[in-house]
């Protein structure tokens, strides 16, 4: 795919992989502060954050032309979304009674 | 799409083009796509167990967040880094291929195995803790008096723990189970590209293999913070 790509991608990889890391550090770092109910919801955005940069720059979901690739990594979320969404609203509502 | 690619591809008799494939481009991209379309199994598969996670950890969370405290979070955390780094080397590898850089392309595999089993080593180690503290579900686990995080003088039940700490074996083991599967890869991988068998031209199971390496690295990205890091805060 980035195979036409005639750039150096190395600096966007290099950058990517510091970002990781870093995005790592602070998820450690962060999980030992008490930010109450936020400390899930920050670990879940770093680690969503991180999944996405993986995903874009070192699967190059990011300049794929092909179109039915998106649609096939739109409709996973898609799926993943229905299996947690409507179960969390489930269980979510059943358990506080 | 497919006219540029006959263009910049002029030749027809490469032999790495399969005869039902009109271009390169062509057969390039239904490898891609069926690789993502098998990822998108496993996303639903792991998605199974990450749904059966969150349900128990909204009915029990003392209770995890207490069990969560018993593992390492250091060693946790340094898997990830180990992860990440490992995904670098397989994305280099990916670029050395399709640039004919054989030095760089040799390397980057030999490390990413390297960090690969690194990887299994401390999950290893991991493991080995939670037998010595009887933390393995089953007739041997015990979890007695272990006080839940925030609430001193409450303490977790440990049949509520166990769930846990099953949930913890099934999905870092699944997980284990797929790097021991990419490093099984990545070995293969190694010996064609000593052969030379990868060019710019065709380089297909290098990308498909990173694409699943990197699928694994996103899984720990996740497991991580929920299995590791509930509720650490003093």
């Amino acid at each position: 795919m980035s195979g036409h790509d005639k750039s150096s991608p190395l600096a966007t990889y290099l950058i990517i992989w510091g970002a990781l890391l870093l995005g790592t550090f602070i998820t450690y770092e962060a999980a030992f502060l008490d930010l109450g109910r936020f400390n899930a919801a920050v670990a879940l955005i770093i680690a969503s954050t991180k999944a996405l940069l993986v995903a874009l720059f070192f699967m190059h979901i990011k300049g794929a032309h092909e179109r039915l690739l998106k649609l096939v990594v739109i409709s996973t979320l898609f799926f993943l979304a229905i299996l947690l969404v409507l179960s969390m609203a489930d269980f979510g509502t059943r358990l506080q009674s | 799409m497919p006219d540029s690619a006959a263009v910049v591809h002029g030749e027809t008799h490469n032999p790495a083009l399969l005869h039902h494939f009109a271009t390169e481009q062509q057969q390039r991209d239904s490898s891609t796509l069926g690789m993502w379309v098998f990822l998108a199994t496993e996303v639903m598969f792991f998605g199974g167990l990450f749904c059966a996670y969150l349900i128990y950890r909204l009915a029990y969370f003392g209770d995890f967040a207490a069990a969560s405290k018993t593992l390492n979070a250091t060693l946790g955390a340094t898997n990830t880094a180990v992860l990440i780094c490992s995904s670098l080397t397989v994305v280099l590898a990916v670029w050395a291929a399709q640039t004919a850089r054989r030095t760089l392309l040799l390397t980057s595999l030999v490390l990413t195995l390297i960090l690969g089993c690194a990887f299994l080593g401390i999950k290893g180690i991991e493991y080995k803790d939670k037998f010595v503290e009887h933390h393995v579900p089953g007739p041997s686990f015990s979890f007695e008096k272990v006080s839940i995080p925030g609430h001193p003088g409450q303490y977790a039940n440990p049949r509520h723990a166990q769930i846990y700490f099953a949930l913890y074996f099934v999905m870092t083991g699944l997980h284990a189970i797929h790097m021991i599967i990419g490093i099984g890869i990545f070995v293969w991988l190694l010996v064609m590209s000593w052969k030379g068998r990868f060019t710019p031209e065709y380089n297909t199971p290098i990308e498909m293999g990173g694409l699943y390496w990197h699928f694994v690295d996103i899984i720990w990205i996740y497991l991580f913070p929920l299995l590791y890091l509930i509720d650490r805060h003093p």
